[in-house]
Order: structure tokens, then C-alpha cells, then sequence
């Protein structure tokens, strides 16, 4: 009964508290209106009375108070009050409330699509069940596991993986019947979905027992986004024969949805198995223990109680004893294993995200900066309702509960929008793919983690913020206070919120820096010189293994379509160039090559390892790449001539001393070929745009013919209108082999691609930064202006200039801004030494960045102070001094 | 006036039950009844008997009734419950072995121990 009781009231004091309310306030009234009736008996008149009565009362808030607690007032009560209350402040103050929120949104936002890129990229695993034991060799040129027979002994004599399997990319013309067009697949060993436990969509897999030798197993499984893509969901491709590269093939399955391949970023269009792929890749001998481009990677569960420690131990043994066996054909260095998705990729993967992390944090904590320094303004402005609530009886603990619900209304709204406009925009990238027709994509997708780091981030950065202002509210002493009036004096000695303020616009300045140095250099890059001019150049990619061409067949038809290009009006110079092209996929090959009189080609004695191209006669002249000395490919120089090469002179003065020295003279290959070379060429980039100068050579094409080439062709022509030209002329040729037509510079954007993203990243973090920082000075100028309006309109009355009185109102805002600018300036010089690895051409001892800094700085100041520079000159005494 | 002693902790609950035990009375009537019954030699803050009541009625030791003063005011008055009135009993017994015991401790003379 009695608990019954207690609970009603309870629940009654927490439903119906405005009624309880209203009730303690009546019972108080009353009593004071009792006492009242008292001393008015003992001769005092009725407002005197009532006066003494309430004086004799004491603080009815802290009663009131007391009363509510008295009767259960519980936690979420006072919680829901505190809520409201907030609530109610916010809207008295939505300037505070706005940018408070803004910041924090960017802040949460940023950090928020940051974890959603390492979650993807790093943290989570394949697709794949177990995928936490799933290990693979990483690739790489010294890793020795490249060929089919190595990867074979390997997956037959270590003892720490259940089973290995093995895969490798292939691009291929895919053909229906009548419609070639290009896709990319797996070429992958028997076992491959048995070893990732993966179960079909559709159909069956290959297995291991399908494997009978060479070209065995002519089958096909497709991946469920192919499928649906190429054939529209139909489930009778099942047992249906395509060609691939002119082999038949047969459809026995589709892979289920959600897996994409053992390589996270390269998502495949099919999968068929390795014995096979000699018949898409010409040249790539299965069984060659050589052969280096036989498989990509190798992977596979770890057996239970085997480390990755041990395993990697394991696996560099077995590399050691086949170097060892086949001393010629294999050369090991050790390796390690890493989780199966990103092996080759990690390094570079992780020291993105390592970067992006850094700056984003740098965001969080400007925006703490800032935050702390709205806060601290807003706890200063509400200084004097604080004193009277104080006076008033109310406890200080209750107000530091109250400006903590502040705080954390705040966190959670900023977080919200910060995790909507990180999940839209996380959204976004994993639909986006990078270059067109390349079957790379991010793999983000946005799921209940990210939104529980904002959280987490929004709710600590609230606390940290909110509890800035606390000690200004304990000092507080209520009574100077409210008698020192709204207008107390604004102090002349460094505050933590000025030193917060310098803080936040150090670290704009250094996202400010960092942006405008990786913007600059990005430009530089795109305008330096590669040693050959990507502009009006269009690459035809071709190859003639896959409309069928046996070896022989090569050479005349790639003449040929060098002679039907020529024919395209507005095309002036066509040459090709065997695979990919200098700076295309970041894609190259490199070669051994020794002096002339070394006799022994050991490793030992290599004179350098350039690049290795072969160019067809015009080749140059297409590609632009000017000749120093001597001469370049003629139509003679074919399998019938004395073999000849046309170098850099990076090599030559490796092979010759000099570039005068280098024409007529000869050196030995790998093989033991003697070369000679006939001409040099300018130096140039040709893995990438931020490497050092590189050796390279040109051998004639002729001289080692390639099914698969690039035409470089040359035209001032509107590529489109060229590449449709290019297409219809080929189809002319061979109406069943697939092309592509890229102009050079878009292929560009693959090597760009690094640079790209981190300027992309940069700028849209230096815009943040920007932002962050206007938002900063405006509240700080926007906040001192109104603390000294009145001291501005004294000013005013006593004559002061225009300038005097910015200077006064805004002075230190000004002050602030150049000391953190100053600091940011230096600070972000030293970090865009780190950038450099990256930006080609990135140097922040450019005085165009330098001054655009400055400049944007004093803009950013500018936009930040304008509004409260507006105000303290409008400032009008006279309506001022009547206020008071 | 005469010299008012400040309230022991813990007493006031015990005097407001005394209080009402004599028949229901609103707040201020209670505060003039605890001085009446006790010779206004106690202080009490008006307001603090507030917060007090309020805990009693939690409680469950008071019922309240709004009705209208001798004043011909509203008011909320308190009246005892059952448990209020054991409650009030117990207390009684209580202090008075506690005084007892206190007044005996402080009346020995040093001859005595």
C-alpha cells in the first residue's frame, strides 16, 4: 500500500510536474499570504507586510527545489528539464546554436567518412567466411611465388596453410556472339572457391578435380554483378558457350552477390580457371618456372595454431629451397604474408589513410578549438542569468548539469548532421569508380560502426567543450556580477579562449598550406614535361589475341592498322608502342642490361635495369618525344636486322658516360644479345610522375613483336569525334576485335590518381579548415564587439575616427588571426615536406603559395570580421547611454 | 524574544508530526503550532518546513486536503495517517531515552565516575 503510494507519486511528480508545480507554488504563496495577514494584524501596511513576509521566507526557488526532490524528483525529471530548458536557450541564441552545430557537423562529418575509408579498406576483411585466418603471399618482383610451378611446390610443401589457391588478372575480349567487348577476370587455380568456402549464387564452381593439364577446363562463373549487368539476371546463361578471346568457353555458375574477388579494390567480371589462361594471355607459359606473370597472389587459410609469423617463416623457407633448386629461373627475397584483400596494396592503402586520419583529427580538434572558444562566449554572455539563478538559491550543481545538456544537445545535433552528410557522401564513393572502364572501385559502405564513432566523438568533444565554461561558473561570484551589469569589463590579458582561438586558426592555416601547396604542385605535374606530350594524343588499345591472330600474323596486321590510321583525315602522326605506354596504368616492365665487354651476366655485374619499351617506326614522332642523337625505327629495322635500341640519356650515361659516346655503341642483354644503339631520346617519367630520372630503352617492335600494343595517335581533332572515327576505321579492319580509344591524358589520370585524391582530400579539408577558421574569428570579433559596444559608444561621443574605433573593437581579433596564421604558415611548410611523397612537385618554398596563404588568410578575416565591423561603426552613443 | 536554539538534525520531522498530531493544520499553522508547543524557543526557516512536509507525505506519514484557512484562505492541510501516528509514537520513545541518556551523561559529577 505504502509502496503503492510512493510509486503514485512518483510517477505523478514525474507526469504531472507542471500540476505539482503549480501546487508547491500555491502552498508557498499561501503560506507567505498567512504570515502577511499575521504582521499586517501587528500594525503593518498591507505591501510592507507582505514584503517582510517574503524576506522571511527565504529563497522560494531553492524550496521549490528542495520540495520536487522531496517528493521523488528524480534524475529523469530533472533531466527532461534540464532538456527543455536548453532547448529554450538555444533558440534565444541561434547564432551560437548555428555555428556550434556546423562545426561540430564538419568535424563528426569528416571524421566519419575517414573511418568509413579505413573500415573498408583496412579493418574489414573479404567478403568471406573465416576470412579473420585468410592469409596470402604479397606480390611483388622478388617474392618468387609468380610462377605456376612455384606457386604449385608451394602449395604442396608448406605445412602451415589448409589449402593455397592461387589467381592471376586477366582482360580479355568476351564474346556472346558477335559483340566482343572487353572484361577483366581471374584466371585462378582449381581450388580457388573451395579454399574461400564460398558457396555458388547460381550454377556451380570449378574445382580441382576439373583440372586435366593445360587447357583442360574451358568454364566460366560469372560474378552475380556481371551478371546481372551483361545478362540482365538471365538464369539460363547456365551451360551457355561464350568465347573468350576467340576460345569457347562454358558458363557453369554465378558467384553470390557480395563477393568481388580477392583483391578489395579490383572488383572482377568473371572467374575462370589458371590452366586456361594461357589462351588469354599468349606467351604467359603455364608451366614456365620463369615465367614471373604466371599468378598474382597466393593465399589461403592458415591451419589452427599456426601464426602468421610462423607461416611467413614457413612460406620463405620453401622460397629459399626452389631458388636454391632452380638457381636460374627463380630468385627469392623474403616476404611477408598479410591479410588476404589488400596484401600488395597495404602500404601504400594504409599510409592514405594514415594521412587522411591525421589531417581529419587536426579538423576535429580545430573545431574542439573553436567550439570551446563559442562556448566559453556564450557561458560569458550568460554570466549574469547564471549570478541570478545563483542568487536565487538554484545549486551550482544544477547549472553545471544544465550547461552539460546544453553541451550534449549540441554534440547530438552537430553528430547528426555530421553522420547523415558522411553516410550520403560515403554512399557516393563506393558507386563511384575511379576510371572509366577499370574495374576498380572503393569498397565503403557505411554501417552501424561509423555511426557509432560519431557518436562516441560527438558525445566526448560535447564534454570537452562543455566543460570549458564550468570554471568560469564556479568562480562566479553572483553578487559582483549582477552588480557589475551586462556590460563587465573585457579583460586585456590572454584568455584560454584567445589562446584556443590561435590554436584553431594555426591548424586552419596548416590545412589552408597544405591544400594550396598539393593544389599547386598537382597543376605543376600536369604541366611538367614527361618526355612525351600527352596532349592531342590518342592511345588505341588493341590486342590482337583476342579477335584470334596466331604470332606470324602480328606484325603485317599492326602495319596495317598504322596504314588505315594514316588514312583518317586530321590524324598527322601514328606510331605504337608493344602492352602499355610511358605513365599508363603505372604499368611497366624493366630489363638487366650489361656493358658490352662484361662477359659474365651475373647479377652482380648489371650495368642498370631500365625500362623496357618497344616502339614501332613513327613512334616518336607520335608520342612527341624529341630525338637528341642519332636516329630512331625504321621499317628495316626488323627481325632480318642486326638488333638496335634507342636509349635515354639517363642510360646512356650509365652505359657510355655520355649521350655522344652512346650512338654506335653496343651492349649485352639478359640473353647475351649484343644491341646497338642507333639513337637517344629525350629523358622522361615512365611509372610514375614523381619519380626520380629513371634509365630507359626502345627496342624496335618489329624486332620483338607483341599481340598486344597502344597506337599513339596524333590530331588536333575533338576526341570524340576521333574516337569514333578510330572505331568505325578498326571496325573496317576486323569487325571482331575489341578497341578502346583513350585520349593519353585522361590514361594520365590512373598514375594522377594518387595526387588527385590527395589534393581532393586536401582541398576539401583546407576548405573546412577555412570555414572552421571564419567561423572562429567571427564569433570571437562578433562576441567582443558586443561585450564594448558601450565603451565603443563612448568613443564615438568623444570623437573617435572610424579607425579607432575598428581598431578598438576588432584589434585583437586581428591580432589573434596573424599570430595563428603565422604559426599555421610555419607549421604547414614543415608538414608539406611530407606531402611531397606524394604531390609531384609539391614545394611550399613557392612564393605563390606563400602569398596565397597570406592573402587567403586576410580574406578569411576579412569575411569574419565584416558583420561585427559593420556593428561597432554603427554604433550610436546616444541610444547606448539611455540602455544604461 | 526569547533565545531560540537552533534545530537539532532530524528533529524537525518529529515536531511537525507533534504538531499535527493535535488535528490537521496547513504549513504556516504548523510552523505557529511547533512555536507555540514549544515556547518559540526553536528557530526554524519558514521555507525549510516545506521540504520537509513533503518528505513526510512521501512517506506516507501525512495526508493532505486543500480546504480554506481560519483567514478564509485556500491552503493544503496535513493531517496524520495511521503510519504517521506509529511513526510519531516510536519517535517519541526514542528521544526520550536519548535524552535521558544525554542528561544523564552530562549531569555526572567528576566525584561520581
Amino acid at each position: 500500500m505504502k509502496l503503492f503510494a510512493s510509486l503514485r507519486l512518483r510517477l505523478a511528480a514525474l507526469f504531472q510536474r507542471s500540476q505539482i508545480n503549480a501546487e508547491i507554488e500555491e502552498e508557498l504563496r499561501s503560506h507567505i499570504e498567512h504570515r502577511a495577514d499575521d504582521l499586517e494584524r501587528s500594525g503593518l501596511d498591507h505591501a510592507e507586510a507582505l514584503r517582510r513576509a517574503r524576506i522571511e521566507f527565504g529563497g522560494s526557488e531553492k524550496y521549490k527545489e528542495e520540495c520536487h526532490e522531496a517528493l521523488g524528483g528524480n534524475l529523469i525529471d530533472s533531466f527532461l528539464q534540464d532538456v527543455r530548458l536548453a532547448f529554450r536557450v538555444l533558440r534565444k541564441s541561434p547564432g551560437f546554436a548555428f555555428a556550434a552545430i556546423f562545426t561540430l557537423a564538419l568535424a563528426i562529418g569528416a571524421n566519419a567518412v575517414v573511418f568509413g575509408i579505413m573500415d573498408g579498406l583496412i579493418l574489414r576483411p573479404l567478403n568471406v567466411p573465416q576470412s579473420e585466418s585468410l592469409y596470402g603471399t604479397e606480390y611483388g618482383d622478388y617474392s618468387g611465388f609468380q610462377s605456376y610451378p612455384n606457386y604449385i611446390d608451394l602449395r604442396d610443401r608448406n605445412r602451415s596453410f589448409e589449402d593455397l589457391a592461387a589467381f592471376n588478372f586477366v582482360f580479355v575480349g568476351l564474346d556472346t556472339g558477335n559483340n566482343p567487348s572487353l572484361a577483366t577476370g581471374y584466371a585462378t587455380s582449381g581450388n580457388y572457391f573451395d579454399v574461400l568456402r564460398l558457396q555458388p549464387y547460381l550454377g556451380r564452381f570449378f574445382h580441382s578435380s576439373d583440372e586435366h593439364g593445360r587447357n583442360s577446363a574451358p568454364y566460366v562463373v560469372l560474378t552475380y554483378g556481371y551478371w546481372h549487368s551483361r545478362f540482365q539476371d538471365d538464369r539460363s546463361v547456365l551451360g551457355r558457350e561464350i568465347q573468350l578471346d576467340k576460345h569457347a568457353f562454358t558458363i557453369i555458375g554465378v558467384a553470390p552477390p557480395d563477393f568481388r574477388g580477392t583483391v578489395l579494390f579490383i572488383s572482377p567480371d568473371f572467374f575462370m580457371p589458371i590452366v586456361n589462361q594461357e589462351q588469354v594471355a599468349p606467351g604467359n607459359v603455364l608451366d614456365a618456372r620463369g615465367n614471373m606473370r604466371g599468378v598474382f597472389e597466393t593465399f589461403g587459410h592458415l591451419r589452427p595454431g599456426v601464426t602468421p609469423a610462423k607461416a611467413t617463416a614457413d612460406v620463405n623457407a620453401v622460397g629459399a629451397s626452389l631458388a636454391k633448386t632452380y638457381s636460374k629461373e627463380v630468385s627469392h627475397k623474403d616476404s611477408t604474408l598479410s591479410r588476404q584483400g589488400l596484401t600488395s596494396f597495404s602500404g601504400a592503402a594504409r599510409a592514405f589513410v594514415a594521412g587522411l586520419m591525421l589531417l581529419a583529427g587536426l579538423i576535429l580538434l580545430a573545431a574542439c578549438a573553436n567550439l570551446g572558444s563559442l562556448f566559453g562566449a556564450h557561458a560569458a554572455d550568460r554570466a549574469r542569468e547564471v549570478a541570478l539563478r545563483l542568487a536565487l538559491g538554484s545549486s551550482r550543481n544544477r547549472i553545471l548539469r544544465q550547461l552539460l545538456t546544453e553541451a550534449m544537445l549540441i554534440s547530438l545535433a552537430g553528430g547528426t548532421l555530421g553522420v547523415m552528410g558522411s553516410v550520403a557522401l560515403l554512399r557516393r564513393l563506393s558507386m563511384w569508380q575511379p576510371f572509366a572502364g577499370a574495374p576498380v572501385h572503393i569498397p565503403v559502405s557505411p554501417d552501424a560502426k561509423i555511426y557509432l564513432v560519431a557518436l562516441v566523438l560527438a558525445i566526448v568533444s560535447g564534454f570537452l567543450f562543455g566543460i570549458v565554461p564550468v570554471r568560469q561558473v564556479l568562480k562566479a561570484n553572483p553578487y559582483e556580477i549582477v552588480k557589475a551589469g551586462p556590460t563587465g569589463k573585457v579583460g586585456h590579458r590572454l584568455t584560454v579562449r584567445d589562446a584556443l582561438l590561435v590554436v584553431q586558426i594555426a591548424i586552419c592555416a596548416v590545412l589552408v598550406t597544405s591544400s594550396m601547396v598539393a593544389v599547386r604542385g598537382l597543376l605543376r605535374s600536369l604541366h611538367s614535361n614527361f618526355g612525351f606530350e600527352p596532349h592531342n594524343a590518342m592511345l588505341v588499345g588493341t590486342n590482337l589475341t583476342m579477335a584470334g591472330y596466331s604470332a606470324d600474323k602480328v606484325p603485317p596486321m599492326q602495319k596495317r592498322m598504322i596504314d588505315a590510321m594514316e588514312t583518317i583525315p586530321g590524324i598527322e602522326r601514328v606510331g605504337f608502342v608493344n602492352n602499355y605506354p610511358p605513365l599508363v596504368y603505372a604499368s611497366g616492365s624493366r630489363a638487366n642490361v650489361f656493358k658490352n665487354e662484361t662477359t659474365e651476366l651475373r647479377q652482380s655485374n648489371i650495368a642498370a635495369m631500365p625500362y623496357r619499351y618497344e616502339v614501332s617506326p613513327g613512334y616518336f614522332n607520335a608520342a612527341a618525344t624529341s630525338l637528341l642523337a642519332g636516329r630512331t625505327f625504321t621499317w628495316h629495322d626488323d627481325t632480318s636486322a642486326p638488333p638496335v635500341a634507342v636509349i635515354n640519356p639517363d642510360l646512356a650515361g650509365k652505359l657510355f658516360g655520355s649521350v655522344i659516346n652512346a650512338v654506335g655503341g653496343y651492349y649485352r642483354m639478359q640473353d647475351g644479345t649484343r644491341v646497338q644503339v642507333v639513337g637517344v631520346v629525350e629523358n622522361g617519367k615512365y611509372l610514375s610522375v614523381t619519380e626520380d630520372q629513371q634509365p630507359a630503352m626502345f627496342l624496335s617492335a618489329l624486332q620483338s613483336p607483341s599481340s598486344a600494343a597502344y597506337l599513339v595517335v596524333r590530331s588536333r581533332r575533338d576526341p570524340q569525334e576521333l574516337g569514333a572515327a578510330i572505331r568505325s576505321k578498326m571496325r573496317e579492319l576486323d569487325a571482331g576485335l575489341p578497341v578502346t580509344t583513350d585520349t593519353w591524358s585522361g590514361m594520365l589520370s590512373v598514375v594522377l590518381f594518387p595526387s588527385r585524391v590527395a589534393t581532393a582530400s586536401l582541398g576539401v579539408l583546407g576548405m573546412m579548415g577555412a570555414v572552421l577558421s571564419i567561423t572562429g574569428i567571427f564569433g570571437m570579433a562578433a562576441y567582443s564587439v558586443n561585450k564594448r559596444l558601450r565603451e565603443l559608444g563612448i568613443r564615438v561621443a568623444l570623437g573617435a575616427q572610424r579607425a579607432e574605433v575598428l581598431q578598438a573593437a576588432l584589434g585583437r581579433a586581428f591580432k589573434l588571426l596573424a599570430f595563428g596564421s603565422a604559426a599555421g604558415l610555419l607549421l604547414g611548410i614543415l608538414a608539406s615536406r611530407v606531402l611531397a611523397f606524394i604531390v609531384y612537385q609539391a614545394t611550399p618554398r613557392d612564393p605563390l603559395v606563400l602569398g596565397g596563404v597570406v592573402v587567403a588568410m586576410a580574406l578569411l578575416g576579412l569575411i569574419a570580421t565584416w558583420i561585427p565591423a559593420q556593428r561597432a561603426l554603427s554604433v550610436d552613443p546616444m541610444i547606448l547611454l539611455h540602455e544604461e | 524574544m526569547p533565545e531560540q536554539a537552533q534545530l537539532l538534525p532530524g528533529t524537525l520531522d518529529l515536531l511537525i508530526l507533534r504538531a499535527v498530531a493535535l488535528g490537521p493544520l496547513h504549513g504556516y499553522g504548523i510552523l505557529l503550532r511547533i512555536g507555540q508547543i514549544s515556547g518559540n524557543a526553536l528557530l526554524i526557516e519558514q521555507g525549510a518546513l516545506y521540504p520537509g512536509l513533503f518528505r513526510l507525505v512521501r512517506q506516507g506519514l501525512l495526508k493532505t486536503s486543500w480546504g480554506t484557512s481560519e483567514n478564509n484562505r485556500r491552503a493544503k492541510f496535513y493531517e496524520l495517517t495511521a503510519a504517521g501516528r506509529k511513526r510519531l509514537r516510536e519517535e517519541t520513545a526514542n528521544w526520550n531515552r536519548l535524552v535521558a541518556a544525554i542528561a544523564s551523561a552530562l549531569s555526572v559529577q567528576p566525584e561520581e565516575v
